[in-house]
């Protein structure tokens, strides 16, 4: 009886407690050290990138800033039926709230206000101010009187976008989209439209470099790996030299080489090749961006081709040649094939870093070469609308993980080889 | 023409080869192979055997000489177009193919049929035994299928010539003897004529015939392994094939075929001159542990006391290691049946040869 148990049930160690609990006790301790090591490193990145992350994603979809300052004039409003003006109880609670309220939240509210529709702000600041003199009704005309876009029905309407907590008005605004009065999606006005261009600009000048630096880093890196170590060494520290540069030092190294009267026009005009009036506009556009991002791009290229490269046998190569493939045909058909982990590892890694590239644009990109971060950092700095900055982040933050995704699925994430 | 293109398949003219222009990796090479031979390049490495192998294929080129195949020069020929089927150290497979897209891609590249490709990748696999592992990616095979589906590779598209670079290098030793005997049969059967380059004397002696025995960028002696073992003509062969006793001496006296050799230590051992010219030379004397007899009642040429050091039990046979004519590292092997031997470490033994069994060579 007892022997058919021990054969059919759980397998027992000598001590009778079954296998599979007495392996987890002995397992148990090495988890906890493994978790106590990576701890100091996951509380770190905890508290630095995912909590950040995490607020930044939610601002960009958070809308409670008015609800806070004016939450009794939202309960009123709710049951105004958006058809000429709101009744006097709206204008009236609106009319204490913003007369007891702090200017500082008064500020932020307002700038949230002025989003949907330009001219909360102002009117905002001025009621303020004169509301002090008022102290009792009828509210409604008094307060027309003092400005007469408080009687214009579209800033009440535009009130309406704010009353739910959340919204999707900066991820509309972050592609050129916004709500009118009464909540529908619509293109932004003409003049407006910045943000899709600037999309597309960013992919453009992405697509350029990632094919400009794997043009550039193929046949170095293949000579690398080639080389034998006493050049390749060499070659490898030119390669690494800029790194050890700064990024700004070697920007700015840029303007002074492809500005108008820089090097490279001088020395063109000095050959001939180009005349003085025309010398080449390189410097504060695009070109300049595609051309300088390469060059700081290219080392994250060449490292993950070299380390590719340099684990494929030089004998594959022979062996082709030996079996009649032309060292073209041989190169095409053995070589690149076995070399596209690399291909694929340093495409997504600088394709990654120049979409969210900030620095270079801003220095020598102009008006022209402007790109997504550069108005991340321009939201976040000058404007104040973090909501916007939030939902552009977020817009990156998604295509990256798209494209990531993308990749695993064709190429397969364990291909890739960074080193 | 000095030789009829029947004797010479291959053949190698003088052929230098430096890789710095200071110091020769090949010095004046002459060799021809005729065509259906098994040729085995045989040496240390650094002795040049693979550079001969890389020249023949295209990846070196001779620094001086010419190299020719079927009469016709090929140094200026790359070597994509030389038609030599060729195995690798490593194999060498192309890890990014099928087996069979491996074996495909010589016949792809000469712009064969669909239906006739499949047919010789189909009889490729046959002949290795690999039918069903076709669609398997190389990594998935063990090494001894990979070095089948090597050398199915380098005969699929049915060269004149194929080369092997040390193939079996990389297996252990059950499966390295295995693939010596598939690789003699399959050469056998098609009659392909192979050069194979290896280190490993056993190799050498089981498969080819004719080995080359290579040192310091020369061939020390090319013949037939029974001759190569049997009739080592220099120190160097003597050593590097099979197991060897060396008596160092110099010559006292040359009679004819014969000679006399007095060892360092006094003694005169009779022996046959191979390449000692004059009295006095240095010389050393080699001689196979297998053709020494120890008490014996017969009368060789040869008689000493000797002095057992060690004796090694191997199961079919005894090594002992004994000392004798000032050498203790002379090894001689007692058959397991000859129990009359019954030696105990420390004894004194008759150790006794036959003149004609030691040969006199080079100081090396």
């Amino acid at each position: 009886m007892s022997q058919s148990q021990t054969s059919s049930g759980p397998i027992l160690t000598t001590d009778g407690i079954p296998l599979k609990v007495s392996l987890k006790k002995a397992e148990r301790i090495n988890k906890i050290r493994a978790f106590l090591l990576v701890l100091p490193l996951l509380a770190f990145i905890v508290i630095s990138f995912l909590v950040p992350i995490g607020d930044m994603l939610a601002r960009s979809i958070d809308d409670r800033q008015i609800n806070t300052v004016f939450p009794k004039t939202f309960e009123v409003y709710k049951k105004w039926d958006r058809q000429g003006l709101p009744s006097e109880e709206v204008y009236k609670t609106m009319f204490f709230e913003l007369k007891n309220s702090e200017g500082y939240s008064v500020g932020k509210a307002s700038t949230r206000m002025n989003y949907s529709k330009s001219g909360w702000k102002s009117l905002l600041k001025k009621s303020k101010r004169k509301f002090k003199k008022i102290e009792e009704g009828p509210f409604k005309d008094k307060m027309i009187a003092i400005d007469k876009k408080w009687g214009d029905p579209e800033y009440w309407l535009a009130l309406g976008q704010m009353v739910d907590p959340t919204t999707m008005g900066y991820y509309l605004n972050a592609v050129d989209l916004k709500y009118d009065s009464s909540k529908n999606i619509v293109q932004q006005k003409e003049n407006r439209r910045i943000y899709n261009k600037t999309w597309i600009k960013t992919f453009k000048v992405s697509v350029l470099v990632t094919l400009f630096c794997l043009l550039l880093g193929y046949p170095i890196s293949y000579l690398l790996a080639t080389l034998p170590m006493k050049y390749s060494n060499l070659l490898m520290i030119c390669v690494l030299l800029p790194f050890w540069t700064s990024l700004l030092v070697r920007t700015v190294a840029w303007m002074v080489m492809l500005q108008q009267k820089g090097v490279f026009n001088n020395l063109m005009v000095m050959a001939g090749l180009i005349a003085d009036e025309n010398r080449w506009q390189l410097m504060y556009n695009q070109t300049a961006v595609v051309i300088v991002m390469t060059q700081i791009l290219l080392p994250f290229m060449v490292l993950p081709l070299y380390s590719v490269m340099k684990t494929i046998s030089p004998t594959y190569m022979r062996a082709a040649l030996n079996l009649g493939a032309s060292p073209l045909h041989a190169f095409y058909k053995i070589y690149m094939p076995n070399s596209i982990p690399g291909v694929s590892a340093g495409c997504l890694l600088v394709f990654i870093l120049a979409i969210g590239y900030y620095i270079t644009p801003e220095l020598v990109g102009g008006k022209d070469g402007q790109m997504v971060g550069n108005w991340i950092a321009y939201h976040l700095k000058t404007t104040l609308n973090w909501g916007l900055c939030a939902a552009l982040g977020a817009i990156l933050l998604a295509v990256m993980t798209a494209l990531y995704w993308a990749y695993n699925k064709i190429v397969g994430i364990e291909n890739i080889k960074l080193g | 023409m000095r030789m009829s293109q029947k004797d010479s398949f291959v053949k190698f003219e003088k052929v230098d080869k430096s890789y710095d222009g200071e110091v020769l990796v090949v010095k004046d090479l002459n060799l021809d192979v005729p065509k259906g031979e098994f040729l085995t390049m045989l040496g240390p490495s650094g002795s040049g055997k693979t550079t001969v192998l890389m020249m023949l294929a295209g990846f070196e080129t001779p620094t001086s000489g010419e190299i020719y195949l079927d009469g016709n020069p090929i140094s200026s020929i790359p070597p994509n177009k030389r038609g030599i089927g060729m195995v690798f150290q490593n194999y060498a497979l192309f890890p990014h193919m099928t087996v069979k897209e491996n074996l495909a891609f010589p016949l792809e590249v000469r712009k064969m049929q669909k239906t006739e490709i499949d047919e010789k990748v189909g009889n490729a696999l046959a002949m290795v035994e690999l039918q069903d592992f076709g669609n398997r990616m190389p990594l998935q095979l063990s090494g001894g299928q990979q070095q089948r589906v090597a050398l199915a590779r380098s005969l699929v598209f049915e060269p004149r010539l194929v080369l092997m670079d040390e193939p079996l290098g990389a297996l252990d030793k059950n499966l390295r003897e295995q693939m010596q005997y598939e690789i003699k049969h399959i050469h056998e059967k098609i009659g392909i004529t192979v050069v194979y380059v290896t280190h490993d004397q056993s190799e050498a002696l089981t498969m080819s015939n004719r080995i080359a025995v290579f040192n310091d960028g020369k061939i020390q002696q090319i013949s037939s392994p029974d001759v190569l073992y049997e009739k080592p003509n220099s120190s160097f062969v003597a050593q590097f094939i099979g197991e060897n006793n060396q008596l160092r001496g110099k010559v006292k006296s040359i009679n004819g075929e014969q000679c006399v050799i007095t060892t360092d230590s006094g003694d005169d051992v009779h022996a046959l001159k191979i390449n000692v010219n004059n009295n006095g030379d240095g010389s050393l004397v080699s001689l196979r542990p297998e053709r020494v007899a120890i008490n014996s009642s017969e009368n060789f040429e040869n008689n000493f006391d000797a002095k057992v050091k060690e004796l090694i039990y191997l199961g079919d046979h005894i090594r002992s290691r004994v000392e004798v004519c000032g050498n203790d590292q002379f090894i001689v092997k007692i058959p397991n049946s000859y129990k009359e031997a019954n030696l105990k470490e420390g004894a004194t033994v008759k150790l006794s040869w036959k003149a004609s069994d030691s040969r006199a060579l080079d100081l090396n």
